[in-house]
């Protein structure tokens, strides 16, 4: 089964990491995704820029654009990993490994995925550029 | 494994709510200051075995609150703490409190914390210094160091601005509109000096005072937070990010300017860029232009081009030609000056700073770009004698040492 590993934290808080904080938590995230790599079990995984940088258009009638992210919340959608994992379990166990990698404030929201289409780009780009 | 990093971050993160609230409540910044202080130990304290509370700010709100009325009561009455355990059980408490403090209420807390810095008696470098202390939470000695101060001075510098904001009497009433964009643009405006501070310091000071343009930008953000549909907001904000994103490709090893169109533009940080255009993009859609959204519309242009030669100066041109309207400044016209050389030659970039002499007579960018000018014309005496005035004014070594290559250059060119 393929689950959706979603990272929610406070953007403030992540944005008061020290230099030093971060790549650190950075450097033990990658480990974590690198075993998950080699065990041939990691999909697409993406970290967002901040909800400050989103726009959310609203369906209706009228539709309506509207300038950030879709929720006023206190922990802000930062990213996703898709994972493929045998249950539940594991996929639980793969959230803990982040967990302690990155450990605070925050949560991570496992959902199985329904369907994945692997669309290429037709220009494999830089994702920030 | 440093397991507290994320405390710090947590509580710098909420400082500016948590600060703005209890400001609110006690109307005194030491007070408040002092809260959040007692606040933020106990954080320290009890977080690493109970874990962060569900919502970090309204904790130390709270605990803030309560330890300095405790410490009120404790001076009045000599009676005792009540115990840790206590204070740190305040789930049902905590999620009331923090329903209470959302909307409109949080915004205009951050908005006055952020507003009572700007005093307009206080001089431009006790504004930014009060800033970083009061909503930033930097020390005194880190931000003495930015200032390449001693830390005594500093500490003197920003009690004297406290002592001057407590005399003019704090704003507490609740901002009309008007008044509410007033303080918006107060507060903009002093960002960015908290931000240029930084990055328009002298090669020799960046790495030192890089730390402001750091929280300039960590300031801007916040303020787009609490005010996510303003478009000068996300134009101030955008113009940082991208101004910020060359931080690494403007000096050479030796510490000399590396112009715009020499820097090596793989070394801009691509995330940055990718932000600022983003938000500049969200803000053009409003269409309610100002300053700040022309000035990173321009920045953006520099941005997009991969190679300094892509760059659309003609687009560049139009763009200070607004911003002249906006924002009539001689700078800016010497600004656009510059794009005026790329799109129609030297001669009509020189006329348009005939006008200027007067005004910028004693500003070195003038004489630099005038002297760059002559040079394309082949004016070299007049070259000459207008990059010698502005070795004369540089304001830093690596200023004049940028200018003497000019003048190296016309020396082998006439040779």
């Amino acid at each position: 089964m393929l689950y959706a590993i979603l990272c929610y934290n406070s953007e403030a808080a992540i944005g008061a990491w020290s230099k030093e904080y971060h790549d650190e938590t950075m450097a033990r995230l990658h480990v974590v995704n690198d075993k998950l790599a080699r065990q041939g079990r990691l999909g697409p995984v993406a970290r967002l820029l901040p909800t400050t940088a989103a726009t959310t258009l609203r369906k209706g009638r009228e539709e309506l654009v509207i300038d950030g992210p879709f929720a006023e919340t206190k922990e802000q959608l930062l990213g996703f990993y898709i994972v493929d994992c045998a249950s539940l379990d594991e996929a639980i166990a793969t959230a803990k490994d982040l967990a302690k990698a990155n450990p605070g404030t925050g949560s991570y929201e496992i959902r199985p995925v329904a369907e994945l289409h692997n669309y290429q780009l037709a220009v494999e780009r830089k994702p920030a550029a | 494994m440093n397991d507290i990093g994320w405390i710090d971050a947590v509580l710098t993160a909420a400082r500016p709510q948590a600060m703005g609230a209890l400001l609110r409540y006690f109307r005194d910044l030491d007070t408040a200051e002092e809260a959040f202080q007692e606040a933020s130990l106990r954080a320290l304290k009890t977080w690493p075995q109970n874990g962060p509370p569900r919502d970090a700010a309204a904790w130390l709100i709270f605990v803030g609150r309560n330890a300095a009325m405790d410490d009120v009561r404790r001076r009045a009455k000599q009676v005792a703490l009540p115990d840790e355990a206590a204070i740190s059980d305040l789930d049902d408490a905590e999620s009331e409190l923090a329903d209470r403090l959302d909307g409109e209420q949080y915004r205009d807390d951050i908005l006055r914390l952020l507003f009572v810095c700007c005093h307009p008696e206080l001089p431009a470098t006790q504004q930014i210094a009060l800033a970083l202390r009061i909503v930033c939470g930097l020390s005194v000695k880190q931000i003495a160091r930015a200032f390449l101060v001693g830390e005594a001075a500093m500490e003197q510098r920003i009690t004297r601005a406290k002592a001057r904001i407590g005399d003019a009497g704090l704003p507490f009433e609740t901002p009309g509109a008007v008044e509410r964009a007033e303080r918006l643009a107060t507060v903009a405006a002093m960002i960015y000096l908290v931000f240029n501070e930084g990055y328009s310091a002298p090669s020799k000071e960046a790495k030192t005072r890089a730390i402001l343009a750091e929280e300039g930008i960590r300031l801007v953000r916040l303020l787009l937070r609490v005010f996510p549909q303003e478009p000068e907001v996300m134009g101030l904000a955008a113009l940082m990010l991208l101004q910020q994103a060359r931080a690494s490709a403007r000096f050479d090893d030796k510490g000399g300017i590396i112009l715009l169109e020499d820097q090596d533009r793989s070394l801009w940080d691509d995330k940055r860029i990718a932000e600022g255009l983003a938000l500049i993009d969200k803000a053009m859609r409003h269409r309610r232009p100002g300053p700040y959204q022309v000035q990173a519309a321009i920045a953006a242009l520099h941005a997009r081009a991969r190679r300094a030669a892509d760059t659309d100066w003609a687009q560049i041109d139009l763009l200070y030609a607004n911003l002249e309207r906006l924002q009539p400044s001689p700078v800016v016209t010497l600004n656009r000056a510059v794009a005026v050389n790329k799109v129609r030659g030297p001669a009509a970039a020189l006329e348009m700073l005939e006008s200027l002499g007067a005004k910028l007579s004693s500003y070195f960018y003038f004489h630099g770009v005038k002297g760059a000018l002559l040079q394309q014309l082949d004016r070299r005496a007049e070259a000459r004698t207008a990059f010698d005035r502005a070795i004369a004014l540089a304001n830093t070594p690596a200023e004049a040492a940028h200018i003497r290559q000019h003048l190296d250059h016309l020396g082998k060119e006439s040779a």
